[in-house]
């Protein structure tokens, strides 16, 4: 993968399938330590601990179309190739965590990427799901929360009306902005 | 800034549209594959290309969604065009700026894009 956030979206999937109602997806910035940790965190069905050990096996895969399963794989060696590391956690019935760091100075780092655009897909593409997302940089963070915005459009405008995505697109755009600003600041 | 007012006045706006997309069985549906496959071959540029489109040239009757691997690893980026007669187009190597091109000539006007589809391609 070209991008950290193509993988986000990638693993992210996995939480859809597995009938999550709410995935959070937390990007943490650290530039002094030269960190980045991503967490794909959801509540879906969960795996058994033998499951978990499994799917991070290139040759292990749920569906049918194909023998391998390159997602979780990917997005492992990508952090451990940075010398960063990779975790997975998993209650069958209450929902997994994926856990992703990285050596952001590192020659073999891959650049996080345009990460609010795979957040506005994921919204746009299941607006039957819940998403928080946090991106945090040093020390300021930025927030959103479908729940909130779906409590302000009501039952009747769902998340993938076209005007609520451009505002979605929009907010995070205004945010980030803010965001690098305050962080750029305190360093 | 982009404020929460601001999307309460969409809300109110979409509401009084609510009649429009409530139609679903009329509706062209566009589905982007984006599986490990789709997503490492770039298929994310094209399905934010096509959501962008669609919003901005107000097509109250498509719905752009995601759907899994189908299959043809080889020809990623993959888009199927489902109209409401249930004619499938199958899409491949798909970029933004093809895509552009299958909104203006498929989605608005009703012209499968004959070069761009499997079949031209295999």
């Amino acid at each position: 993968m070209r991008e950290l956030s193509l993988n986000v979206m990638d693993v992210a999937q996995n939480s859809i399938t597995a009938g999550a109602s709410l995935i959070e997806i937390r990007v943490e910035e650290d530039r002094k330590k030269g960190e980045l940790v991503i967490y794909i965190i959801d509540n879906g069905k969960g795996m058994s601990e033998e499951q978990v050990q499994r799917v991070i096996d290139p040759f292990y895969t749920t569906r049918t179309t194909r023998k391998v399963g390159l997602g979780v794989p990917l997005f492992k060696m990508e952090a451990e190739m940075t010398g960063g590391d990779f975790s997975i956690q998993s209650k069958l019935g209450e929902g997994t965590q994926v856990r992703a760091r990285f050596l952001t100075s590192h020659v073999d780092m891959i650049p996080l990427g345009n990460i609010d655009d795979t957040i506005v897909l994921l919204i746009s593409c299941n607006p039957d799901r819940d998403f928080r997302f946090v991106h945090q940089v040093d020390g300021a963070k930025l927030e959103l929360d479908t729940r909130q915005l779906r409590e302000i459009l009501g039952e009747d405008v769902p998340l993938n009306t076209p005007d609520v995505v451009q505002w979605i697109k929009g907010y995070l755009q205004e945010q980030m902005e803010e965001l690098l600003q305050q962080g750029g600041a305190s360093t | 800034m982009k404020s929460l007012a601001e999307l309460q006045a969409i809300r109110d706006r979409a509401r009084a549209q609510v009649s429009l997309r409530e139609n679903s069985d009329n509706s062209i549906r566009v589905l982007v594959g984006m599986a490990t496959c789709g997503i490492a071959a770039g298929a994310r540029p094209v399905l934010t290309t096509m959501v962008d489109e669609v919003a901005k040239r107000q097509l109250n009757n498509v719905v752009v969604t995601q759907t899994g691997c189908i299959g043809i690893c080889q020809f990623e980026p993959v888009v199927e065009v489902v109209t409401p007669d249930g004619e499938k187009t199958t899409y491949v190597k798909m970029t933004p700026e093809k895509a552009l091109r299958v909104v203006n000539d498929h989605l608005v006007n009703g012209n499968v894009v004959t070069e761009y589809t499997i079949g031209a391609n295999t």
